[in-house]
């Protein structure tokens, strides 16, 4: 029994970390749907493409190269440099907000005060065509994400454990680093939001537009933070998961995983999309241990949606998110 | 009383010091599509005045606090503010041009504190930047503090000490109201907008806030320009008064003016058009 206990324990503490990333997208939507009531499709794509620009930055890789070598008959692929992972997030940072700039700049400027349908078929359009870009910037091969992280499971943990308990836990070391980096990250965004005079002003935004206006708030200059943002959060989901699994396509359907970690914590919630993304990573991970072997596995795959489907149906805001109030 | 747009002011009854024109209306007609909502205003503001619009319901009166504070653009006419036509604004950069506000219906940031409401009023007045805030270090940190007095003070001058951490969405809509005008005066404004601060109220906050309007206007210097459809408050309030009816500016002048205008008197009591 205890050695049961034990598989358990280590499936959920996998699970935990897991949540942990699901938590980081699901914040991503979070963010921008609270300032501008835009629910993003695009946000899984946008990791993918944050995840790609940092590899081809860091490779020195020549961005258009297909395109330009078409167009012009050259031969060029790369820069011929190795750019410092430092260097390369800074970078790829600066890209991001250069997107968020392009992206308010060009959609949502033009579709305020539309429909939130309307909205979303425009991130849809999004994510298609930032799909594409991608593959067109930095070439639709999977890449590899070469960080200074380490990775396999952690030995000493593993001893540790052993010399404990009589039973070594298998944790990987990648995700504990992706654990302790989106804590902090968490962290600085709480701290951003309450104390800073353009984290009030992103709060007062995501409150009530026409109050915002009153008081002399920019709201497309706190959209635009807000896609950066959002934007810094995917890079930083995109390399965790890049790390973990390389850079393609699949990359991309995390946020797939992060839909029902909103239905579990409410859309306009940010502890919401913490509480909800260790609760699925954790649940899911437990799930498979006790009842898909009964079920003959794979359980992975569908308990997310159930577990959002149940929630849908007896609370459909969420954990934490603002209650629905319809007036009769 | 005669005035032109270039005279230095007038003294009002009780003596205070009205200063010259701050800002000018000028032939402004505002249309929603086939309906005109303000049809050929003109009118002004002075320097330290307590200026009304009143009206019977749907007179136009909000659409004319909109267009002052640039949340409606009007297809004629012209704004001129500190001896200057406005260029067409949008609603922020008016507002960080001096000019406050309260919504008739209460737009307060309901998730946020009382405290959290009326620092919002301050955001103008922070210079520090991104990089700044975010390292929360000198610079920002020093201008946090000195904003965070101003709005003590506010908060003290309205009496709401008490509710300082209470969210917003709890208070009772009179406290609301307050705290709309608390976030209003934050920004230390050379124009505030009231758009009918009283409605909703029982009498005793009224007479609150007829009290509160007046404190500002006398401590701060403050310029007022308020929207109301309850006349007798009105009347005891405001040092000129503009009448509105139909989109149409019907009276402009003194309380005792406006009282005895033969036109006003039609509008508010009703008259047979045959």
């Amino acid at each position: 029994m205890p050695e049961q206990f034990y598989w358990a324990l280590e499936a959920a503490f996998n699970g935990l970390m897991t949540g942990v990333l699901y938590a980081l997208v699901a914040l991503g939507f979070v963010l921008i749907y609270k300032a501008s009531g835009i629910f993003n499709y695009a946000q899984g794509v946008m990791a993918l493409f944050a995840a790609m620009t940092l590899v081809g930055i860091m490779e020195g890789q020549v961005p258009f190269s297909h395109l330009i070598n078409a167009a012009l008959g050259t031969d060029v692929h790369h820069f011929g440099w190795h750019l410092p992972a430092v260097v390369g997030i800074l970078l790829t940072v600066g890209v991001m907000i250069l997107f968020a700039w392009v992206v308010q700049k060009v959609i949502f400027k033009h579709l305020i005060g539309q429909e939130p349908i309307i909205l979303f078929m425009a991130t849809i359009g999004l994510a298609y065509f930032m799909e594409g870009f991608g593959d067109l910037m930095w070439g639709s091969d999977i890449k590899t994400l070469d960080l200074p992280l380490p990775r396999g499971t952690n030995m000493w943990l593993d001893e540790a454990t052993f010399n404990l308990f009589g039973y070594g836990f298998f944790i990987n070391n990648l995700d504990m680093v992706a654990t302790v980096i989106a804590i902090v990250l968490v962290a600085a965004l709480v701290l951003f939001s309450q104390y800073t005079k353009q984290g009030r002003a992103m709060r007062a935004v995501a409150d009530d537009h026409q109050a915002a206006l009153s008081v002399g708030i920019n709201l497309n200059f706190i959209w635009v933070l807000v896609w950066s943002l959002a934007g810094f959060v995917a890079l930083v989901a995109g390399v965790m998961w890049g790390a973990n699994s390389g850079v393609q396509f699949s990359l991309s359907l995390i946020a797939l995983k992060a839909l029902p970690v909103l239905m579990l914590g409410g859309f306009t919630s940010i502890p919401g999309a913490i509480v909800g993304g260790l609760i699925i990573g954790v649940g899911e991970k437990l799930f498979e241990f006790f009842i898909g072997p009964m079920v003959g596995g794979a359980t992975e795959n569908w308990f997310a949606y159930v577990l959002a489907l149940l929630f849908l149906v007896f609370r459909p805001q969420g954990l934490f998110g603002d209650k629905i109030i319809e007036r009769v | 009383m005669n005035m032109t747009a270039q005279d230095d002011g007038y003294t009002t009854a009780d003596g205070r010091k009205i200063g010259p024109v701050m800002m000018e209306m000028k032939n402004i007609t505002l249309r929603f599509g086939g309906v005109k909502a303000i049809t050929d205003i003109s009118f002004d503001i002075r320097e330290g005045e307590i200026r009304a619009i009143i009206g019977p319901n749907g007179a136009g009166k909000s659409s004319m606090l909109n267009v002052i504070s640039g949340f409606y653009i009007p297809q004629e006419g012209e704004v001129w503010y500190k001896g200057a036509r406005r260029p067409q604004m949008r609603p922020f950069e008016v507002a960080r041009q001096g000019i406050a506000r309260t919504f008739q219906n209460i737009a307060l940031f309901e998730g946020m504190s009382v405290l959290d409401n009326v620092m919002t009023g301050r955001l103008n007045h922070m210079s520090t930047n991104l990089l700044q805030q975010g390292m929360w270090y000198g610079k920002a940190q020093k201008e946090e503090i000195a904003n965070r007095e101003t709005v003590e003070r506010v908060i003290d001058f309205l009496e709401i000490q008490s509710i300082r951490k209470t969210p917003v969405s709890r208070l009772p809509y009179g406290l609301k109201k307050r705290v709309e005008l608390a976030r209003a005066l934050a920004a230390e404004p050379t124009l505030l907008l009231l758009d009918e601060p009283m409605a909703g109220m029982n009498v005793e906050e009224k007479e609150d806030m007829s009290r509160f309007i007046l404190d500002v206007n006398d401590e701060f210097g403050t310029t007022i320009a308020l929207i109301e459809h309850d006349m007798g408050v009105v009347m005891d309030l405001s040092d000129r008064v503009v009448v509105m009816d139909y989109g149409k500016k019907i009276g402009d002048g003194t309380p005792d003016e406006v009282r005895s205008n033969q036109d006003v008197i039609d509008a508010y009591l009703g008259v047979a058009h045959d």
